[in-house]
């Protein structure tokens, strides 16, 4: 989206980028073999947990890296009141981030916990020798294993385990992300995350609450219970949401560890200005979705123009609404009009000019309104409803989505006050609420139903899930709309 | 001193308790099987034997130290166990604060393990024992196609922090044995005689003979995964590792 305006910046950023990556016109590609790169000095690798990336590589030349990895199998939050035996890299899902460059000579240690039960090792798609160093790391618990690689190819690259069986290794969560950066460092930019997405499969149905154990036939079906973004429901919202500033430019070092899935990423409202194709060197202008494989990355660049909430989600879309695959950037700064305008005006739209008013009825009489149903009727019709209205948004057992969907069940906001429940869908409701202890930011939209309908839905919503099962009749609907 | 001199009464009574558990053997009818990674990829065939009822305790390991002086933590050889040798136990001959005598001993190398059993007349079982008597459920000498007795197994390899359980608070099974799956891992003899790389991939491709098994894995086959888990853990050891999650039994 910036490419024009920001067409001087951008091609300074190619330039200094160009030594490396791509020969233009006549001058040759410079060659030089990585191989040959001499090491000065060492240093310790600085890791960290997702979504933050150590400090880029700059100008410094090619060292020994030291790199000290701990693997951790410890029970953590796959989603509010649901937990699950995660083997991690480095105690967090994805694992620590590494970030070396051309010619640096990584020393690993990988160290297995003297707690955990299993062996483990690592395979980092980043080092060229048999298994990817799988096996020359193979380590039992309470020991630890070394070994040394020298990283020759530029790019961002997964790690997993890969010790038998490997499905079930990468399924509890062990794989993480290794950057190479080419001489000099990549481009400078004013933010950069770390996300992974992952497949989880647990032997209740998502959102089943209490410790989860992972389930192998549903991991073979790749039938996935949650599909997550950085190891959990809600990694990256509410609190956790990625933030930026208006103007800046965000870099996402964006990987998939599978084992099944793959991403389809896409930023809502956003179109990537630049994308490392598949964590390689081919760089991809103006993408909107960019796909991830499983066992892969990319590295995306945009720069954020106006404020607002953007969602970050697997454009497979079922698994960011229903399985957990959404995060949130914040943006905050000064709106731009011109760039986006928000709500200019609302109207009413008549197909048929402004003197028709009612909808035809082709002569048949209209459904009468029953306006003598039972409590049980109503919440049957109130169901119907919720399931092709509501459902996606607060979800088939109105859990909601914590950080984006406020819940219905046993909903504290929900309970106290009938009267502002209903203006809710009449009106909608934008801006900070709290429910049940967490803050809600967000817009709902005003719903088109009947009072009639707007009555039985929400008769249903109270009678259900633990609400306080007060019944909605047509008389308080039409008291909210009168009370406005 | 009053608690000292209890403290002495308990252990000489749990210690009583203990040996009587731990005399406890149960014979074994051999038989015929397929193991899931046999050294031979075949059938194989076991004799009779008698097998410990439970995994040797906190208290047998600490009434055998107290013996053999050369297996106490301080005197032990390097070469022959590594540096977490016992490394919960509080000095050469009392247990942690937090570790249980009647729970499975823990943090003893192979090397231990097997001279502790020569002393008591016994050995340690071989893989193809140990797996013989494993596949057994409750009523069921051959449970491994049962769904529930696998799913049991691989439920186990991932709750962590099972090695502190007293011993027989699992399953007694077809066998009257109990223990073999959901308290700790044990040695065996011959531990390391199938070869594990650690790089699955890599084994299921070149030693085809070794793990044709690998490449039945299909969809429903949960057993092979727990089995390939209990052969990846003893790929994965030396004779003199310790591990917290790592007990042993014997047989004679």
């Amino acid at each position: 989206m910036n490419i024009i305006k920001d067409k001087s910046k951008y091609f300074v950023g190619l330039l200094a980028a160009s030594m490396m990556l791509v020969g233009c016109g006549e001058s040759k590609k410079k060659t030089i073999d990585p191989a040959s790169i001499q090491i000065t000095g060492t240093m310790d690798a600085v890791l960290t947990s997702p979504p933050y990336v150590p400090e880029s590589v700059g100008n410094r030349e090619a060292k020994k890296l030291i790199v000290n990895m701990e693997i951790l199998e410890e029970e953590g939050t796959m989603t509010d009141g649901t937990t699950y035996i995660y083997w991690t890299f480095g105690g967090s899902v994805p694992g620590s981030f590494i970030r070396t460059r051309v010619g640096d000579e990584v020393e690993f240690t990988l160290s297995n916990h003297p707690d955990n039960k299993l062996p483990h090792n690592i395979d980092l798609h980043a080092v060229t020798g048999p298994g990817g160093g799988a096996t020359s790391s193979f380590v039992a618990p309470g020991h630890s294993k070394t070994f040394s690689f020298k990283t020759l190819n530029p790019g961002l690259y997964v790690y997993h385990c890969a010790t038998a069986p490997v499905g079930m290794h990468i399924a509890n969560g062990m794989y993480g992300l290794i950057l190479v950066e080419p001489e000099g460092g990549l481009p400078k930019v004013d933010k950069e995350y770390y996300i992974m997405q992952g497949d989880f499969y647990t032997t209740g149905d998502n959102g089943a609450p209490g410790l989860q154990a992972f389930d192998m036939k549903k991991a073979v079906a790749e039938d996935a219970d949650y599909v997550v973004f950085n190891g959990r429901v809600g990694s990256l919202t509410g609190d956790n949401a990625l933030t930026a500033n208006v103007g800046e430019t965000v870099r996402i070092y964006m990987g998939n560890g599978g084992p099944n899935l793959v991403s389809s990423f896409h930023v809502i409202g956003e179109i990537f200005d630049k994308v490392n194709i598949e964590g390689g060197s081919l760089i991809n202008e103006n993408v909107q979705t960019t796909l991830v494989p499983s066992g892969g990355a990319v590295i995306v660049e945009f720069k954020v123009d106006v404020p607002g909430t953007f969602i970050i989600v697997d454009h497979s879309i079922f698994r960011a609404f229903n399985k957990g695959a959404l995060g949130m950037l914040k943006v905050k700064g000064a709106d731009d009009k011109t760039l986006y305008s928000g709500v200019k005006q609302e109207g009413i739209y008549n197909p048929e000019g402004g003197t028709i008013q009612t909808m035809p009825t082709d002569g048949k009489p209209k459904a009468k309104v029953n306006t003598n149903k039972s409590l049980k009727e109503k919440i049957a019709l109130g169901k119907n409803l919720y399931t092709k209205t509501c459902f996606a948004c607060h979800q088939a057992n109105g859990e909601g989505i914590t950080g984006a969907f406020p819940p219905l069940a046993k909903s504290d906001y929900l309970n106290a006050d009938v009267q502002r429940a209903i203006k809710i869908v009449l009106h909608g409701k934008t801006g900070k609420i709290t429910v049940n202890g967490t803050e809600y930011n967000s817009v709902m939209t005003k719903q088109t139903l009947t009072d009639d309908e707007i009555a039985d839905v929400m008769t249903y919503v109270y009678n259900s899930w633990g609400n306080n099962k007060t019944e909605v009749n047509v008389s308080d609907v039409m008291e909210a709309k009168s009370s406005h | 001193m009053n608690t000292i001199c209890r403290l002495k009464v308990v252990i000489i009574l749990l210690w009583f308790v203990g040996a009587n558990c731990q005399s406890a053997m149960v014979s074994i009818k051999g038989g015929t099987y397929t193991p899931l990674y046999g050294v031979d990829s075949l059938q194989v065939t076991i004799t009779d034997f008698e097998m410990d009822v439970y995994p040797v305790t906190n208290a047998d390991y600490l009434a055998f130290v107290s013996k053999r002086t050369k297996w106490r933590r301080s005197k032990v050889i390097s070469l022959f166990a590594d540096k977490s040798y016992l490394s919960k136990w509080v000095s050469d001959t009392i247990i942690g604060a937090d570790q249980s005598l009647k729970a499975a001993a823990t943090n003893v190398s192979w090397f231990a393990a097997n001279d502790y059993c020569s002393s008591k007349g016994k050995r340690l079982p071989t893989i193809d024992e140990w797996e013989y008597v494993a596949m057994a459920n409750e009523t069921q000498p051959d449970a491994r196609t049962i769904e529930s007795y696998n799913e049991y197994i691989l439920s186990w390899y991932e709750k962590p922090k099972t090695f502190n359980s007293e011993i027989g608070s699992t399953f007694m099974n077809y066998w009257k044995v109990y223990d073999l799956h959901g308290l700790v891992w044990e040695w065996t003899e011959d531990f390391n005689s199938v070869l594990v790389s650690g790089e699955s991939r890599k084994d299921v491709d070149t030693d085809s003979d070794l793990f044709c098994g690998s490449a039945a894995i299909n969809a429903t086959d949960l057993m092979n995964y727990a089995a390939f888990m209990r052969y990846a853990i003893r790929g994965s050891l030396k004779a003199k590792y310790t591990m917290r999650n790592l007990g042993f039994r014997c047989v004679k």
